[in-house]
């Protein structure tokens, strides 16, 4: 059967090129790998090759013309016995590929006029009531956390740093290489981006790995097999490969350590489809969420702050509490403002919600806990009661996680917004080393006060 | 290519060995100071000592010339002192005062000094080494002749970008020197226990480029071998790599607990192979100075540390406005040199 020589696209971008000349002419035999004719885009020009042999039956763009578009046929090819004359009879319409119909993006829920209802939450307690509590530092509820996922299941292994011999440059990863031995705690050499990529490897090939970065800052290094081998292979792979891997460690500011080693990463990593990232305040939620990031099938961000580490908190005594991501703790109820933050900006909510109370202002205060996915329905629902919006966190004003909420709820809760939402951040600066700069590049108690004041025109 | 064994005394006068003993001293000195400032909370965060490895940036000074660039990573007083920077500037530094070299913004780990062609103090592991043979590609792109010292640790030489920047500074034949100042640890890990081949020198063999092993230890076998790599650079032969074998006696930062070892095996480095004592004995044994001398060097080296601590206590804090500036410039500042 005649079949057509299509105009062929020859870079992914070509739309539309010239047909500079043909090689060959009606009646001559072709076969697969003779060059046909000379295609010019506006990058190259190219030689064109014949697929399948036969004869050139007819030419139908002669050769100069200009703005020939991809697929359009510009020649017909015999196969034996037929001829010219049967052409026309043939030459069905190039067919196209089935288009799938387009699903809709979720959309994006546009405040409709209110009243609104109020979003549904999971407002189930973290621990039932009457569990005993015992104290305990994050440092070692992020220890018990790993060392509980290692006995439940040997594929889960830590890989870092001075996490085996010396127990951790922070100490996290205390008494896990005598209980587990060199095979499952490993020491790397300073080789972020090799060992990240090798940890990201093994979960392909069916481990789990945690992988400890001495600090956030040195995932620098590593970041494009975090982002592009960890977070994008499930969806490249079409589902049939994920990457159950943590990447944790201490990050954000710690003490007079300097620009290169105080960054908060929440908002950059908080931008990636197929990360979850997770940044606990208390030691009961790095506990519980720590367990879960072990557990989930996808690459968890484990945000942890190291002036955080030796504070203590109550943690329930059970044998696996577990805390869902994309569920926001509310520490404080309170009616007249909304406070979000979450990790170490906890501690501003908190101290100034409770001097707020000394002044008779209400505060709720909100721990989103994890980042993506985000309760963005516990913060609406608590701002239709408060109608007044700030957000706490310690890295930089622009892109943050809080301008990223403010945008959030402007757009599904506007009618309930009595004042513009203030974003409380980090100064937008590099961290300087110098005390006194230092304490002014923070967020602050005092500032977070002053933005409550501000949206409650007090 | 393979090691190079240097058994010959050099030859070295006096004044020269004195001059060693002095610029070491005061390195000595000022580190000891430094960690007594740390202890009393005038200098926070990270602060990484550099006693017991004077000898390494004392020696390859000795062999640069005028306008010969240096980087380094954050363990980087030693190196600032060597190349003539101001002890009261860095000490400043330090705690974090307007009379620091970065006006207290940078810190023990972040310091700089355009004038002393010293390019940091970086805190990140391993970034120095191509930034380094960077400021080497600028030199040889001005064609000027000079040469860069790119100093990392025994720990910085597994980073993945230090073999990039092995190839192109080969391929390019960039007037590097990659110094690799071996102190047997990173952090708590001994070096047998990070790298599969310890032989760090034999690294750049790959790529072409030569490199040597050197104790560290002694100021004269350092500048020896630095002489010959800058030699080497200086003809445009290319990258040099110096695996110069040394020693820290504190820990890692003020925070390390330093289990990864035995005390014995710090005193048996301090007693036996001390670079100030080594040159101490050289000038005392060869009548080049009397203990008077000495001593007298040796007060003379505690005032200049006394001073430098004594103006990083009263330089003043840096002024809060100072939390805004030199976050975008308004010109190239190298330019305006
Ligand atoms: C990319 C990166 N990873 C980890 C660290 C933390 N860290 C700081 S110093 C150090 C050890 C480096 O050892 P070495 O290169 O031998 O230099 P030394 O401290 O012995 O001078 C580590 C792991 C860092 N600063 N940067
Ligand atoms: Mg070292």
């Amino acid at each position: 059967m005649a079949t057509e020589i299509l105009m062929p696209a020859l870079s992914p971008t070509m739309e539309e090129g010239t047909l500079a000349k043909w090689l060959v002419k009606e009646g001559d035999t072709v076969s697969s790998g003779d060059i046909l004719a000379e295609i010019e885009t506006d990058k190259a020009t190219m030689e064109f090759e014949a697929v399948d042999e036969g004869v050139i039956g007819k030419i139908l763009i002669p050769e100069g013309t200009e703005g020939v578009k991809v697929n359009t046929a510009i020649a017909v090819l015999l196969a034996e016995g037929e001829s010219a004359d049967d052409v026309a009879a043939a030459a069905p319409a190039a067919k196209e590929a089935p288009t799938a119909e387009a699903p809709a993006a979720p959309a994006p829920a546009v405040a409709a006029a209110a009243p609104q209802e109020a979003p549904k939450v999971d407002e189930t307690p973290d621990w039932p009531e009457g569990t005993a509590l015992k104290q305990q530092t994050v440092r070692e509820a992020l220890r018990d956390a790993m060392a509980e996922e290692m006995r439940r299941t040997d594929e889960v292994y830590l890989m870092g740093e001075e996490v085996a011999e010396y127990q951790g440059a922070y100490k996290i990863s205390q008494g896990l290489l005598d209980e587990f031995g060199s095979k499952r705690v490993i020491d790397t050499p300073i080789t972020e981006h090799g060992f990240a990529g090798i940890a990201v490897g093994s979960a392909f090939g069916g481990l789990m790995p945690i992988v400890e970065f001495m600090t956030f800052n040195f995932a620098m290094q590593a970041i494009d097999q975090i982002i592009n081998s960890a977070a994008k292979t499930l969806y490249m792979s079409g589902g049939q490969m994920g990457c159950p891997i943590v990447f944790r460690g201490p990050n954000g500011a710690a003490a007079r350590v300097g620009a290169q080693h105080s960054q908060d990463y929440a908002a950059w990593y908080m931008q990636i489809p197929g990360l979850k990232v997770a940044m606990p305040y208390s030691a009961s939620d790095a506990k519980g969420l720590l367990k879960s990031a072990i557990r989930d099938p996808n690459p968890v961000i484990f945000l942890e702050n190291e002036i955080l580490y030796g504070r203590s908190f109550d943690v329930p005594d059970l044998d696996d509490y577990t805390v869902p991501f994309g569920k926001a703790r509310i520490w404080r109820e309170g009616s007249d403002v909304t406070i979000v933050s979450f990790g170490i900006g906890m501690t501003y909510a908190l101290e100034a919600a409770e001097k707020l109370a000394e002044d008779g202002i209400s505060a709720e205060v909100i721990d989103l806990r994890t980042l993506r996915p985000m309760d963005l329905p516990t913060v609406i629902k608590s701002v239709m009661k408060t109608n007044r919006l700030v957000t706490v966190e310690e890295g930089w004003p622009q892109g943050s996680v809080g301008s990223y909420i403010a945008s959030e709820v402007m757009q599904q809760a506007f009618d309930y917004l009595d004042a513009p939402v203030v974003t409380c951040t980090g100064k937008d600066v590099p961290m300087p080393y110098a005390a006194n700069l230092e304490k002014h590049a923070l967020v602050t108690t005092d500032e977070v006060i002053a933005a409550v004041k501000q949206v409650t025109y007090r | 290519m393979a090691a190079r064994k240097t058994t010959k005394k050099p030859n070295v006068s006096a004044e020269e060995l004195t001059s060693h003993y002095r610029e070491m001293l005061l390195i000595r000195r000022f580190e000891e100071k430094a960690g007594q400032l740390y202890g009393m909370g005038l200098i926070g965060g990270f602060c990484h000592l550099y006693i017991g490895q004077e000898a390494v940036v004392v020696g390859l000074e000795a062999a640069a010339e005028e306008g010969d660039k240096r980087i380094t990573s954050y363990r980087d007083h030693g190196h600032m002192l060597a190349c003539g920077m101001d002890p009261d500037g860095v000490m400043a530094e330090l705690t974090g005062r307007e009379g620091g070299y970065s006006k207290g913004k940078g810190g023990s780990m972040h310091m700089f000094s355009k004038e002393k062609h010293f390019y940091g103090g970086h805190g990140i592991v391993g970034a120095q080494v191509p930034l380094g043979a960077g400021l080497a590609f600028a030199d040889k792109y001005k064609g000027n002749g000079r040469v860069t010292f790119a100093y990392f640790g025994d720990g910085a030489a597994n980073q993945g970008q230090i073999y990039e920047t092995f190839n192109m500074a080969a391929l390019w034949q960039l007037p590097v020197i990659f110094v690799i100042e071996n102190n047997q640890y990173a952090m708590g890990t001994a070096q047998a226990r990070s790298t599969s081949t310890p032989e760090l020198f034999t690294r750049g063999e790959a790529f072409g480029i030569p490199g040597e092993a050197v104790d560290g230890m002694n100021v004269l076998t350092v500048k020896d071998a630095g002489e010959r790599a800058v030699a080497h650079c200086r003809a445009g032969k290319g990258p040099y790599i110096l695996e110069v074998k040394t020693y820290r006696y504190r820990g890692h930062s003020m925070s390390d607990p330093a289990k990864y070892r035995t005390r014995e095996e710090v005193q048996k480095m301090r007693s036996e192979r001390d670079p100030i004592e080594q040159v101490r004995e050289m000038l005392l044994t060869g009548k080049h100075a009397s203990e008077d001398d000495l001593k007298a060097i040796d007060k003379e080296i505690k005032d200049i540390v006394n001073k430098s601590a004594d103006f990083s206590k009263e330089s003043p804090e840096p002024h809060l406005d100072e939390l805004w500036t030199d976050i975008y410039a308004e010109t190239i500042p190298q330019h305006s040199a």
